[in-house]
This record gives C-alpha cells, sequence and structure tokens, in this order.
C-alpha cells in the first residue's frame, strides 16, 4: 500500500521527546525572557531590540526632515531636547546633522534590517519551518542576541559624549573618520561606532554560523534541500554571504583603529589638517571604501534577501497559489549570493579606482540585475490567476514589489558608470537605495511581522489597523522618495545640510518641505503599527493554529510555546511547501505534514519524480478511480 | 467575548481620559508658571527702573541694587529660559494633542466598523464590508492615481532636473541616460500595471480556486534571456561611453589646459599651468600659510602657475583637472558638465572634459541671465560640506587669455621671501650644526 512507503516514520522519532519533557522544568523570569536560550524568545528579543531601534532612527530622520524642509525656522523644542550644544536656538547644528544623518543610516542599515530583520525571522523560523526543537547551538543564539544587544547599546551611547556621535556618514570613510580635528564626531563617538561595529559583527557572524549548521543538520525527516520552504533557503544563502563578508568589515575597521590610535598609516597619506601636518604618508582612503563596500554591497543583499523569502512564503499562502517557479527562485538566490561579492566596486566609480576596473565593475553589476528581474516576474507569475486574499502581511508584500521594482530599476542608471559620473553622491542614490533596500526590506520585515505574530505571541494583530498602517506608509514612502531622484539628476548632493546656498537648488526647497510632510505622516503612521504590535500582545484576538492555512511546518505547532516546539515527536514531512489549489484536492492547501497517500487524488505525476514503486501505485489507483475524478470537476 | 469588549473600550477610554489630563495639566502648569514668571519680571523691571530713577547712576553699586542685580539675576536667567520652554511645550502639545485627537478618531471609525461587523453577524448574514477584497479595489486605484501621479512628476519635476549638457561628452551621458529612462520607464509601468491589477483582478472569492500553475520554463526561459539581452546592450553602450570619458589618449592630455583643483575644508583652491602648461609639483610637508598648497618651488614648472579665485575655462577647448584633496575626501561635481571625481589626499585624480557652451550661451538657453555653473563638494567632507563651492565660467578663447594674463603668478615676492627666510634659517642651523660639532670635535 502507499501508506507503507510514506508513513513509516513513527518510530524512528521517538528519541525527540526529550525536548517536551524539558518545556516541565521550573524556569525563573531571567532565564525565560532575558537569557533565554530558546530560538522562539530570542526572535522575539531580536525583534522588539530592532523596533526599538528603527524608532530610534526614524525620529532621527524626521529631525534631518525637519533641518531640510525648513532650514531657517528654529524649533524651540528642539533645544529643549537636545540641548544647546546640538541645536542652539532650536536650529539643528551642521556638525549634528551630520551626526544623525550618520547614525539613522548606521542603526538602519545594521540594527534594524540586518538584526531586526534577519535575527528575528531566521531564529523564529529556520527551526519552525524546518521541524527542528532549537538551534543548533541554543547558548550561541543567545550570545548572538546580547551582542547585538551591547552594539545598540554602545552605539547609544555615543549620543551621551561631549563631541557626539560618529558623524562622517554611515560609510565612515576615512581620513573624516580618522581624524578628531576634521569633524568632532570623529572623536570618542566614532571609536564607539567602531566598537560597535565589532560587537554587531561578531554577533552576525555567530548567529549566521547557527543558522547554516541548523539548516544543514536539523531538517526533520523528509525535509530535503529542495523541500524547504522559500524563506529557509534565502535565510541559508544570506547566512553564508554574511560569513563571507562581516569578517571583512571588522579587518577594516581594525586597521581604522590602528589609524586612529596607534599612528599607522594604512588609510592615510598626505594630510594637512587645521593647519598641522601629520606625519601619515603612503596609505590610501580608496582602500578603506575596497574593504567596506566588500561588505557594504553584499550587506544589502543580506538585508534585501530575507525580506524576498518572507514575501515568497507569504504571496504563495496569500495567492493561494505555489509560488511560480520555486527552483528559478532559489537559482536567483544562489546567483545574488555569488554575484553580490563580485560588484562592490559599483559604488567606486569616481572614487579614482582605475577607470578599467569601473568599467569591468559594471558589467558584473548589471548581471546581478538579472536573477532580481527574474524574480519580479516569478512574483507576478504567482499572483496571475491566484485567489488573493488581502492580509495586512500581503499587502506589505505586494508593496515590496513595487518598491522593489522601482529601486531596482533606477540601479540601472547607476550600475552604469558613465550615468553615475553625475548621479554619484546625489539624491537620485539616495532615493534608489531607501527604495530597495530601505522601503523594501521595512516591508518584507513588516509583511513578516504580521504574518507570523500569531505565531509569535499567541494571538493576532487588528487587521483594519494593519491597513491603515500599510496605506499611510506605502503612499508616504513613494511621495518621500520618488521627487528625490528629480532632485538627484539635478545635481543635488545628498548629505547637504542645507539647500540655501546654492543658486541652482532653491526650486527643490518647496519640494523638500513636501517631502519633509510625507515623512512626517509615514512616521506617524508607524503610531498605528506600535499600537497595534504592543496591544495585540496582550489584549489582541486569540490566535488559531493556522490562522492563514498555510502548509509550512511552523502552523502545526501549538499555539501556546513549548520549548522543543512540538509536544510530540516531531512531524515528518512529504512534500514541498507550495501545494497550494492543487486540482482534485477538497481544500485548497495540503501542509507538507500530509502524505502523498492521503491525497491520491489530487497527486502529479511530477510529485513522485524519484519513486516508480509510489507512481506505480498511483497509476493503479487512477485507474480503479478513473471516472470519479472527473465528476468532481464537473461540480467544481 | 462582549465583557472583552466593554473591557476593551474602557481602557481606550480610561487612557483617553489620563493621557488627556496629563497633557492639559502640562500645558495648563506650562501657562501658569508663564504668567507667574511674567508678573515676576515685570515686579523686577519696575523695581530695577524705580531704583534706577532714584538712583544716580555713579551711585549704581549700592547695596539695594545689588540685591535688586542678584534678585534679577536669580530670576531673570530663568525667566528668559523657562519662557521660551513654555511657549515650545505649548506648540508641543497643541501639536501631540491634534494629534492625539485624530488617533481617537480613528480608533472610534474602528469601533464602529467592528460594532457593525459584530451584528451583522449576529444577525447571520456576511458582512458587506468585505475587507479583503476592498484592499484589491484600493490596490486598483492605487494604480491609476499612482500612474497619474508618475505622468505627473515626469512632466513637471523632469523639465526641472533636466538641462541641456554644458559639456561635449555630457551629451553622450544624456543620450544613454534617456535611453535607459524610456526603457526602465517602460518596464516600471508594466510591472506596475501587472502588480496592481492582477491584484484587482484576482483578489479573493469564494466561488473561484486559484490556478495551480507551479512553473513554466519556457516562459522563465524568456524573462531570463529578455532582460539579459537588454542589459547587455545597455552595459555596452554604457562602457564604451565610460572608456571614452575616462580613457583619454596622451596626446589629448597635452593637448588640455592643465588646471590643479585642490579641496580642503570647505574650499576649493584653484592653480593654473601657466606658459608651459605644466604644473609645478606639491609636497605636503612644505605647506605654510603663504604656500598652503604645499607647492615645491624648486621645481621651475611652478614659477609660472597661476593663483586664480574661480575656474574659468575657454568653450570648445579640453581641461584637463588634476585633483587633489589636502584634509578629507572630497568630490569635484560639476552638475552642468556631467562631471564628477573624488578628490583624494595622497592620491591625484584626473577628469579631462570639452565645455561646449559658454556661461552666456547657457544663460540664455535656461531663460536665466544670473545663471551660473558651479563646481560643488559632492563627498560628505564636515561641517561646511554644504557651502563648499566655486564658480565656474565659460568664455570665449579671448576672453579667456585677457583674464588669464590678469591672474597672478603662485611664485610671488611674499613667497620669495618666505623662501629665502627658510633658507637663510636653515644655513644658519647648518652652520650652526657645523659649529657644534666642530666644538665637539674639538
Amino acid at each position: 500500500m502507499a501508506s507503507t512507503l510514506t508513513h513509516d516514520s513513527g518510530v524512528l522519532h521517538q528519541h525527540d521527546n526529550h525536548g517536551h519533557d524539558h518545556g516541565h522544568h521550573k524556569e525563573t523570569f531571567l532565564t525565560k525572557y532575558i537569557f533565554s536560550q530558546d530560538h522562539k524568545m530570542i526572535a522575539k528579543q531580536f525583534l522588539i531590540t530592532g523596533v526599538v531601534m528603527a524608532v530610534i532612527a526614524m525620529i532621527l530622520s524626521i529631525l534631518f526632515r525637519l533641518q531640510l524642509a525648513w532650514p531657517d525656522e528654529s524649533f524651540p523644542l528642539l533645544e529643549t531636547f537636545l540641548g544647546e550644544k546640538w541645536a542652539e536656538g532650536g536650529r539643528i547644528k551642521p556638525d549634528f546633522y551630520l551626526a544623525i544623518v550618520t547614525i539613522h543610516g548606521t542603526m538602519m542599515v545594521f540594527f534594524v534590517l540586518t538584526a531586526g530583520l534577519s535575527g528575528t525571522f531566521s531564529n523564529l523560523l529556520i527551526p519552525l519551518q524546518l521541524g527542528a526543537r532549537d538551534m543548533a547551538s541554543p547558548f550561541l543564539n543567545m550570545l548572538s542576541y546580547w551582542l547585538f544587544f551591547i552594539a545598540c547599546m554602545v552605539m547609544m551611547a555615543s549620543f551621551f559624549v561631549e563631541s557626539g556621535p560618529a558623524s562622517s556618514g554611515w560609510t565612515v570613510y576615512p581620513p573624516l573618520s580618522a581624524l578628531p580635528k576634521a569633524i568632532s564626531g570623529s572623536g570618542t563617538g566614532m571609536t564607539l561606532w567602531l566598537i560597535s561595529m565589532v560587537a554587531f559583527v561578531a554577533s552576525s557572524l555567530i548567529g549566521a554560523l547557527n543558522y547554516i549548521s541548523t539548516i544543514l543538520n536539523m531538517r526533520t525527516k523528509g525535509m530535503d534541500m529542495w523541500k524547504m520552504p522559500l524563506t529557509i533557503w534565502a535565510f541559508f544563502l544570506t547566512a553564508i554571504v554574511g560569513v563571507l563578508s562581516f569578517p571583512v568589515l571588522v579587518s577594516a575597521v581594525v586597521l581604522l583603529i590602528f589609524d586612529r590610535s596607534f599612528g599607522t598609516s594604512f588609510y592615510l597619506s598626505d594630510i594637512v589638517v587645521a593647519g598641522q601636518i601629520l606625519p601619515n604618508q603612503g596609505g590610501s582612503p580608496v582602500l578603506w571604501q575596497h574593504l567596506f563596500w566588500f561588505l557594504g554591497h553584499p550587506e544589502v543583499y543580506i538585508v534585501i534577501m530575507p525580506a524576498l523569502g518572507i514575501t515568497s512564503e507569504v504571496i504563495a499562502t496569500n495567492s493561494r497559489k505555489p509560488i511560480f517557479g520555486y527552483h528559478a527562485m532559489v537559482y536567483s538566490l544562489i546567483g545574488i549570493t555569488v554575484l553580490s561579492f563580485i560588484v562592490w566596486g559599483h559604488h567606486m566609480f569616481v572614487t579614482g579606482m582605475n577607470p578599467f576596473l569601473g568599467g569591468v565593475f559594471m558589467i558584473t553589476t548589471l548581471i546581478i540585475a538579472v536573477p532580481s528581474a527574474v524574480k519580479t516576474f516569478n512574483y507576478l507569475a504567482t499572483i496571475w490567476r491566484g485567489n488573493l486574499r488581502f492580509t495586512p502581511a500581503m499587502l506589505f508584500a505586494i508593496g515590496l514589489v513595487s518598491f522593489f521594482i522601482s529601486g531596482g530599476l533606477t540601479g540601472i542608471f547607476l550600475g552604469n558608470a558613465a550615468l553615475d559620473i553625475n548621479l554619484h553622491d546625489t539624491y537620485f542614490v539616495v532615493a534608489h537605495f531607501h527604495l530597495v533596500m530601505g522601503c523594501a526590506a521595512i516591508f518584507g520585515m513588516l509583511c513578516g511581522v504580521y504574518h507570523w505574530y500569531p505565531k509569535m505571541f499567541g494571538r493576532m494583530m487588528d487587521a483594519r489597523l494593519g491597513y491603515l498602517h500599510f496605506w499611510l506608509t506605502f503612499i508616504s514612502a513613494y511621495l518621500v522618495f520618488f521627487p528625490m531622484h528629480f532632485m538627484g539628476i539635478d545635481g543635488v548632493p545628498r548629505r547637504y545640510y542645507a539647500f540655501t546656498e546654492f543658486a541652482f537648488m532653491q526650486e527643490w526647497l518647496t519640494v523638500n518641505v513636501f517631502i519633509t510632510w510625507a515623512a512626517i505622516i509615514s512616521a506617524l503612521a508607524q503610531v498605528a503599527f506600535l499600537w497595534n504590535f504592543f496591544y495585540s500582545m496582550f489584549y489582541g484576538k486569540k490566535a488559531e493554529q493556522n490562522p492563514w492555512e498555510s502548509n509550512t511546518l511552523e502552523w502545526t505547532t501549538p499555539v501556546e510555546h513549548l520549548h522543543g516546539n512540538w509536544p510530540g515527536e516531531i512531524p515528518s514531512v512529504y512534500r514541498w511547501p507550495y501545494d497550494y489549489s492543487k486540482p482534485g484536492h477538497d481544500k485548497d492547501f495540503i501542509p507538507q505534514t500530509t502524505p502523498l497517500s492521503e491525497t491520491m487524488s489530487s497527486n502529479l505525476p511530477h510529485d513522485f519524480e524519484d519513486n516508480p514503486e509510489a507512481e506505480r501505485i498511483q497509476q493503479e489507483w487512477e485507474k480503479e478511480h478513473a471516472s470519479k475524478p472527473k465528476v468532481q470537476e464537473d461540480l467544481v | 467575548m462582549r465583557l472583552r469588549e466593554i473591557f476593551n473600550i474602557r481602557t481606550v477610554a480610561a487612557l483617553l481620559i489620563t493621557c488627556t489630563l496629563t497633557v492639559m495639566g502640562n500645558a495648563l502648569f506650562a501657562q501658569e508658571q508663564d504668567s507667574i514668571i511674567s508678573s515676576t519680571t515685570t515686579a523686577i523691571d519696575a523695581a530695577a527702573n524705580t531704583g534706577n530713577t532714584e538712583l544716580a547712576p555713579s551711585s549704581l553699586p549700592l547695596i539695594s541694587t545689588a540685591v535688586d542685580t542678584v534678585a534679577r539675576y536669580m530670576n531673570m536667567q530663568p525667566v528668559v529660559e523657562t519662557k521660551d520652554h513654555s511657549e515650545a511645550y505649548r506648540s508641543g502639545s497643541y501639536y501631540f494633542m491634534l494629534f492625539f485627537l485624530l488617533c481617537v478618531f480613528i480608533a472610534i471609525i474602528g469601533k464602529i466598523l467592528k460594532v457593525y461587523e459584530i451584528t451583522r453577524e449576529m444577525q447571520g448574514q456576511k458582512s458587506n464590508l468585505d475587507n479583503k477584497r476592498f484592499q484589491g479595489v484600493l490596490l486598483g486605484v492605487f494604480l491609476i492615481v499612482g500612474l497619474y501621479g508618475v505622468y505627473w512628476s515626469y512632466s513637471v519635476q523632469g523639465p526641472m532636473s533636466m538641462h541641456e549638457s554644458a559639456s561635449v561628452h555630457g551629451l553622450d551621458i544624456d543620450l544613454m541616460f534617456k535611453i535607459t529612462l524610456i526603457l526602465t520607464t517602460i518596464v516600471f509601468i508594466l510591472t506596475h500595471i501587472a502588480l496592481f491589477g492582477f491584484s484587482f483582478k484576482y483578489r479573493a472569492s469564494e466561488n473561484r480556486k486559484a490556478y495551480f500553475y507551479p512553473h513554466n520554463n519556457s516562459l522563465e526561459r524568456i524573462w531570463t534571456i529578455v532582460p539579459a539581452i537588454v542589459l547587455t546592450v545597455l552595459v555596452l553602450l554604457g562602457f564604451f561611453t565610460w572608456r571614452g570619458i575616462t580613457n583619454v589618449s596622451p596626446e589629448d592630455q597635452k593637448a588640455a589646459i592643465n588646471i590643479e583643483v585642490v579641496g580642503e575644508q570647505f574650499k576649493w583652491t584653484l592653480r593654473y599651468a601657466g606658459a608651459d602648461n605644466e604644473i609645478g609639483k606639491r609636497n605636503y610637508k612644505l605647506t605654510t600659510p603663504t604656500n598652503g598648497l604645499g607647492i615645491d618651488f624648486k621645481d621651475q614648472k611652478s614659477w609660472d602657475d597661476k593663483l586664480v579665485s574661480e575656474i574659468v575655462i575657454p568653450v570648445g577647448k579640453p581641461a584637463r583637472f588634476t585633483i587633489g584633496s589636502k584634509d578629507v575626501l572630497h568630490s569635484f561635481y560639476l552638475p552642468d558638465f556631467r562631471v564628477q571625481m573624488n578628490a583624494v589626499p595622497g592620491m591625484p585624480t584626473y577628469f579631462q572634459f570639452t565645455p561646449r557652451l559658454t556661461t552666456a550661451e547657457m544663460r540664455e538657453k535656461r531663460n536665466d541671465p544670473k545663471y551660473d555653473y558651479v563646481l560643488l563638494c559632492a563627498k560628505i567632507c564636515g561641517a561646511g560640506h554644504y557651502n563648499m563651492q566655486a564658480k565656474v565660467t565659460v568664455v570665449s578663447e579671448a576672453e579667456y587669455a585677457t583674464w588669464l594674463a590678469k591672474q597672478a603668478f603662485y611664485y610671488n615676492d611674499d613667497v620669495k621671501k618666505e623662501l629665502q627666510m627658510v633658507e637663510n634659517k636653515s644655513a644658519e642651523e647648518n652652520n650652526k650644526i657645523a659649529l657644534n660639532t666642530n666644538t665637539i670635535i674639538n
């Protein structure tokens, strides 16, 4: 019988039961909520820290938007909160403007979109979607969170040192970042930035190694690599990119620390600052840029790939349709992973790097657009003829696709060295990366929060507030970033404290006011999210076990959290995760845990690709029931 | 179920009231303090005034006034501050209240909708406010409004941002830009029509099952190969344009006017190569207040170098800029000429281009009699980054020649004098050392 073929796992998994017993030993507040080693709790820790950091970084962005929109007006309230040193007379000072720009970028890129996104969902979903009791090494997992937390605290501490936080842009290019005489933020603030980054890199490295080993070793029975949900593929490849690229940032940081504190000349040469002739000779600031962007460019894929993985899952679930071209999706992720390491030079076309090298990087950069395009088209094909359920998560997923298209297309301009001459370091770049990795990735994160909130907190978020949140954020994000492209084309450089000093920028002043209002609205819209997020934690509607009627394994766990995830044995997996609306089946979803023997009416020849015996049984069954499915189809 | 509903509303109401009270209390407190303070100030002012009128100015440091001033000092200092703050708090709390009211309004609408839905449910009818379908309609509306917005942006902000290039190579860049813009706009619009159009068309319905369509290899092949071909075309175009701009033959380099531009916080220093069209060497260790660039005057090429305050270049003649920096990274950015190159300390960089429109012609074209070309810094370089500029003027060749003739040499009398002094000093020092060694030897 077919059932014997696919249903033989019962006995093998008994030793896994200890995980269940584990859940009963007494936990103190400290071990449960603070130094937890449970992947679900660590995921929540990452998420909440990420959300807090996002709010702080967002407030910083509103501060500098205020300055850009009304450069001549004073806001006494700012002086109250920021003090005379940074906002004398209610006007933000240029030094502090650059500081908040820098910290906004650093926090958003590293703390929110790297740790907050990939840390949260990798931790939550890898064991749950693969059928594992926990991560491969829970202690390292806990360490990963606490190093991240230290990194956040050190970065925040830089606001409380006298010389202010780091202010040389989130890319902290030396010599500016190496010379406190050139800008006050390069004093203690910069030291703290570097320490924070080292802690952060250690955190992501530990996390990534843990994700990789869990995915490779701890998949449940039947879960071969090609049956993994695309989320897991995305987290897996993201972790690989992280492991290979983050250490390079540490090496760059260490050299910068040497230059700053021990008088070496890795990045410094021929400098006269504040009338003082420095002894450093022979270094090159371009070296930093190579090292930084060797991490920095993979970093943007570290940010966007988990978001793409999450939306693949959410779009498939809510379209009630298999993701179109599962294999192509995986191969394009692999393509992005490999290519992401050989495109960093496109950040450096006009930095004095050999122009021929620029040409080469241009070619590799535009090649990476191909897998991205494939992904987009596959999303579109997935929603085509679907049965779309617009949950808030689904709306955010659609928003992500829209941002990914818009921001991706402007990347074709910037990846072209000739066009980059005029667009480099202008608002066009700001608009491009905010759309493609800022908005798209944050939408991926919000999409994940709305979708897996029932799994994380056992309660539902309010959908209506979710809709309000989506529409306000989506529209105002476009209103903020779309006009910026035109400012960039006109040649307005980024990181300008005010547009008042150049005649040709005058016409953009009103646009700046418009953008700031849009930014304020999008910031206020986040109140709807924050309320929804924290309120629903305690008072939200109780969640069902599988509220979205999804196929993946995490929805087979009980709503109440258990240490070890499943009360009995870990379920086995018999099929890929995207059997939605399979013809011949009565429901529009078939969970991964349903054996093929229970769905004889809907099995396709493709399902038995490596099992001739099962295929023979299926054919026999079909001969027997030759007339029935047709009748069913007629009824439908 | 219903109890919880009530509880919910209650908590919301309780929160509402407490928040309102705190905010109002704050505002009231601030106001009260304000009035008290203003009354004290007036009182003190009055006292001071009377004091002044009673006492002769020469007898000011009397005890009474001293007390007065002390009192004034103690009161006035915080008075000024708190006054400012109270105003700030008031306007701040005003906006906060406004936003809070908005939130309350939204919460009320939410509750009404919920009540409506619950009653429908109790009556056994399906809610006709089917949110999930409604969102699909909204996405459809967004598509139309969004496309109009894009059209508006292109037609209003497009002309604001795209201007004719003032350099020869800029025309190639602009052509590339236009090709890329057209291609990407087509893709942008088509994919968005598909994305939001499908969202609108295939919104959830109970009567329909989604179409099981896991893959189609030929379709996937098409949309891998087509973007690949389009991108190949763009890459090739871009590659040759880029090489054409950056790869200048040695002959062409010699034919160009040599100009050095050096960035420092927060200004540009300019040096024209002079009659020999060669820039003299620099050594940063020679930097002094009079020799800001650290020019090595032992190199005779530097003797005819000219010091200027703004860039003036002749139209139709290639200009080659040697770009350097004294302190941190800067970026030599001329948006009108589609020119940008970073200024890197310790490593000269180059950009050669040919202007094709004089300032006068450009003013006519842009219909702005005050328009000037401008040099900006495009790489973050410190607090003054936003105002690191120099004027750029393109003139006819004759005008250029007369202008250049008027410019002063770097190697001027001041510099010569200083050099002389330094030389004498070092000579003296040498003598001293010699004497010392002599004495030691003796």
